[in-house]
């Protein structure tokens, strides 16, 4: 009797402060679970890209549905209403670049700003090539400018800045505001301060977008209600993200649990046995999440879906407790099955925690999380089966007999058996299958694992056309130790970039330094200024035959005298333009140190269009200056290596799991053919599964594969059910087993199953492996047991 | 005031209305004229007089106007440039590099292109959208005066003077406020 007290209280215990640890966890959905918990360099760099980076941190915005003086005015009052909002960094719709504030900037800071600014540009023979191309340009039709700066500025500074800070290509503009190509959408594009891995951030700033743009509508144009705005980004990814699996996960816990319910009450016949059998489920899902806030600070999303599939699995115990459990010599019912079946249903509990161990060393950290939630879950499950349930049953209780069904069962059983030797055909086929189809059985795209829908990531590369700016897939990421060594870093390598861009190598490049030369660049431009009394010697002769009076250039003689002066521009100086948003997005601190970002464009024509050799970019950089780190990353590569890494580790890991589970069975079972008898079943439906996924055109991902690893794991426990009836046991034990195997089984499938309807890519491509393997498992184990000698 | 001084005014304002009436139907006769032009193809010259420079600047090149909406200027001296309106859409490209823009963006931009490319198209609705139009009209010869509605750009530009005779544009003189000018004259027909 206190052994009973001792046992529930610790359950109670354990249970209130796992509650409690999860009530306290925190909940993720980015990106992390699927990024490497150890990267290399290399990743490293990826990897804070993804969660940090400029392009992480972007909102594209679509508003369509009315005319276009109505997308006019409501992308200028949204694009106002976020820039006064301090969620948003930048908010560019069209206008930003060419706002009095920035020109009148670009005018007075001129001389520090223009690349063209070098000794030899003030030389009698510069000023006159410049001069002539400025007089030049006033008769062109885009001449009003020069028209109005001839005198300031004859050298042509200021468009030289406008060009340098004018982008390659940009959307299309009506009305003042982007357009798309076919003008019936307007875009804009907001910079989060929120880092794009910050997924509460993200929503916060998706959601103020929502709010404003609902506000401005409703004071605007109140009765325009086909307007709409929509939003993507890999923040607005996240945050739906995070919304799909966490609706997924209640969604689909609730099915299963609904139908698993439904099974065992139609299996108990009683309400209070079917709220027993659950006991030990929901204590395992809830040791499981606190197990992980325990092990990673955090619970991912994805791992709240996979714990759907623990339901059917934990409940197995459960139902052989509560259909297998006969009053017997040892006492009680609880007794007797503890005395006769528990050893078994132990060892299945075993392989099935070795199978998820092996997950646990993952540097897929989705994976590990499924791993330990798993392993908790079970033990927990186990745990509360065969010390607690005992203990709440009624003394005199004892199960209802399913002999109906398993007597059907072990005549369907024995019927099919006469046909096993049919059995070899299937691996035959199933190799045959797998090896036909063994060029293109892999997924090697880290998309494929991506929680985001198709429909959503076409949308995304639409407005992305639209907007002309593609996903950056290649940039140099320099690193220093401040932003001074940083920029002068970026300088030296935009001007070897500069030769690539001459021999068509390139296309262009961005650099943080066209918003903000280094200081050393910026005294090197005020030093190549002249003294006045040079100046106006050397304009003299530079004017000589020239249309002008040097008389006309008092003006340029000051400002130039001025500039020779001026305060130099630090990141401080450029506050309140939209220079400050160039930098912001190409400079960034990291940690203590400072990273400069030089984002490349592929060139369309040449020897290879669309792609650029990150080996020659290497090697025309030469060698970084010390304390200085450069690094050329093609983002679409390294993550495709990083999926290719995940995937060479899942294979590895599957195939340890594998052997320790052989191992483990070796040690218990202490024969090699018993071994042998409860692996080949599974090893079958491992086959037969993976060549009906292939043939039903699925591209094969980690996850499948971690599914083909728990059909191992899980179908043990049925496998070994099998080998533990000896052929004296009786008629009436057989078909019970075989009645709680097939309800075990079917409660196994069901969770499973329903994961296979999810819309999250990895949860679905975990149910629609296991769900069918572990049937599969269990009716090879079932024929390729010793036929029981007829009685 | 005495019936015959109404008579007379009266008279007088009927004359200024038949005048007037009569200028209106003209232009949309001339307008209707330069609407059959499918595409034209001119060599220009051009020449911009400032009073900062010494003398003016001379330019040339060629024109291309398909109707009813893309014009291209295309200058080859003294330095190469081009200019291309189209559908309301204006591409610059000077030293390889490319810049867009809405037209509507650069109102600035209007007197020197939109003038030229709605009055080949014919299109009056277009013109009276950036300016207010006078028109003289004369046996062998027509002139359009064109002054800028946008208050910035009237603030730079004072007229635009598109003068021809029948379907054919033959110069255009835009006046700048501050006393610059700059003439392009049209001439030979390149590619009928």
């Amino acid at each position: 009797m206190r052994r009973r007290a001792t046992s529930i209280f610790i359950w109670m215990a354990l249970l209130v402060a796992a509650g409690w640890i999860v009530a306290h966890a925190r909940f993720t959905a980015d990106l992390s679970a699927f990024l490497p918990a150890l990267p290399s360099p290399a990743q490293r760099a990826l990897v804070d890209e993804l969660r940090e980076g400029v392009a992480s941190r972007l909102i594209l915005i679509d508003i369509d549905g009315g005319d276009r003086a109505q997308l006019a005015l409501l992308s200028q009052g949204l694009a106002t209403r976020l820039r006064a909002n301090p969620a948003f960094t930048s908010v560019n719709n069209g206008r930003a670049a060419s706002s009095e504030s920035d020109q009148r900037f670009i005018f007075s800071h001129r001389y520090l700003l223009s690349e063209q600014v070098t000794a030899e540009h003030f030389t009698s023979a510069g000023l006159r090539a410049a001069i002539s191309e400025s007089i030049d340009s006033m008769a062109s039709p885009a001449g009003f400018m020069a028209r109005d700066l001839l005198r300031a500025d004859p050298t042509g500074e200021t468009l030289q800045v406008l060009a340098q800070l004018s982008p390659d290509s940009g959307p299309r503009s009506e009305g003042g505001v982007w357009v798309s190509a076919d003008g019936s959408e307007a875009l804009l594009v907001a910079q989060t301060r929120a880092a794009g891995g910050d997924t509460n951030g993200q929503e916060h700033a998706v959601g103020i977008i929502a709010d404003e743009f609902g506000r401005l509508r409703a004071s605007t144009m109140p009765a325009a209600s086909t307007i709409r705005l929509r939003m993507t980004g890999p923040g607005v990814f996240a945050v739906r993200a995070r919304g799909t699996i966490v609706h997924e996960a209640i969604r689909l816990s609730m099915l299963s649990s609904l139908l698993i319910a439904t099974l065992l009450l139609m299996t108990y016949r009683s309400v209070r046995t079917l709220a027993l059998g659950l006991l030990p489920v929901f204590s395992g899902a809830l040791v499981g999440a606190a197990a992980v806030a325990m092990g990673f600070g955090v619970i991912h999303g994805v791992t709240l879906g996979f714990g759907v599939t623990l339901i059917g699995e934990s409940v197995d115990y459960s139902i052989y407790l509560l259909i297998q459990a006969r009053r017997g010599p040892a006492g009680s019912a609880a007794a007797t099955w503890i005395a006769s079946y528990w050893p078994t249903v132990r060892l299945g509990l075993l392989t099935s925690l070795c199978g998820f161990a092996s997950l646990l060393p993952s540097a897929f950290p989705g994976l590990a999380q499924l791993g330990l939630y798993s392993m908790a879950g079970l033990l927990a499950a186990a745990a509360v089966t065969r010390f607690v349930l005992p203990a709440l049953l009624p003394a005199q209780w004892a199960a209802r007999p399913l002999s109906g069904l398993g007597l059907w069962l072990a005549r369907g059983i024995d019927r099919l058996q006469r046909y096993r030797q049919l059995l070899w055909l299937l691996p035959l086929l199933a190799t045959g299958v797998v090896y036909a189809h063994r060029d293109r059985l892999w997924s090697h795209d880290l998309a494929a694992l991506s929680p985001v829908s198709a429909a959503d990531q076409q949308f995304d590369a639409r407005l992305r056309s639209n907007l002309g700016a593609p996903d950056v897939s290649d940039l140099i990421v320099i690193s220093a130790a401040d932003t001074e060594r940083a920029l002068g870093a970026a300088e030296a390598a935009g001007a070897r970039l500069n030769g690539l861009v001459q021999s068509g190598e390139l296309a262009g490049f961005d650099t943080p330094t066209r918003y903000l030369p280094s200081l050393a660049l910026q005294r090197q431009r005020r030093e190549a200024l002249p003294t006045e009394a040079v100046l106006r010697d050397r304009l003299r002769a530079a004017l000589e035959g020239l249309p002008l009076q040097a008389t006309r250039l008092e003006p340029f003689v000051a400002a130039v005298e001025q500039a020779r002066t001026d305060a130099l521009v630090d990141p401080s100086a450029l506050a309140g333009t939209s220079l400050a948003s160039g930098v912001d997005a190409l400079l960034a601190q990291r940690g203590d140190r400072v990273v400069a970002l030089l984002p490349l464009h592929a060139p369309a024509v040449g020897a290879h269009p669309f792609a650029i050799d990150a080996a020659r970019v290497t090697a025309a950089l030469g060698e970084a200056p010390p304390g200085v780190s450069i690094a050329v990353l093609d983002l679409k590569h390294e993550s495709d290596a990083l999926y290719a890494d995940y995937q060479k580790e899942a294979i590895r890991l599957s195939l340890l799991g594998l052997g320790v589970i052989v191992l483990l069975l070796l040690v218990a079972l202490r024969s090699a053919t018993r071994v042998v008898r409860v692996i080949a079943p599974l090893i079958l439906a491992v086959l037969v599964v993976s060549a009906a996924l292939i043939l039903s055109r699925q591209q094969l991902t980690i996850l499948h594969l971690i599914g083909l690893l728990l059909i191992v794991a899980v179908g043990s426990n049925y496998a070994l059910f099998f080998d533990r009836r000896h052929p004296a046991a009786d008629a009436d034990e057989r078909s019970t087993t075989l009645a709680s195997l097939f309800i075990a089984n079917l409660a196994t499938v069901l969770g499973f199953g329903v994961l296979a309807f999810s819309t999250v890519p990895v949860l679905s491509a975990l149910g629609m492996t296991v769900a069918p393997g572990a049937f599969a498992a269990l009716i090879f184990s079932a024929l390729m047991a010793r036929p029981v000698a007829p009685s | 005031m005495n019936r015959r001084v109404i008579l007379m005014l009266f008279c007088s304002w009927l004359a200024a209305a038949a005048a007037a009436a009569s200028a209106t139907d003209a232009l949309d006769q001339l307008m209707a004229q330069l609407r059959q032009r499918q595409h034209g193809h001119v060599a220009f010259t051009e020449l911009y007089i400032s009073s900062v420079l010494d003398r003016p600047l001379a330019s040339s090149g060629e024109l291309f106007y398909d109707a009813p909406d893309r014009l291209e200027k295309r200058t080859t001296l003294p330095r190469p440039e081009r200019m291309v309106l189209e559908k309301g859409q204006l591409t610059f490209e000077r030293r390889h590099k490319q810049y867009h823009m809405a037209l509507a963006d650069v109102p600035q931009a209007a007197p020197f292109i939109e003038g030229i490319r709605a009055t080949l198209a014919g299109d009056r609705p277009a013109l009276e959208r950036v300016f207010r139009i006078s028109f003289d009209n004369s046996p062998d010869q027509w002139t359009l005066r064109l002054t800028p509605l946008d208050s910035h750009v009237a603030a730079e530009v004072a007229v635009v003077k598109i003068d021809g005779s029948s379907d054919v544009i033959k110069t255009v003189t835009v006046q700048m406020v501050n006393g610059d000018r700059s003439v392009t004259t049209l001439g030979a027909v390149l590619d009928p």
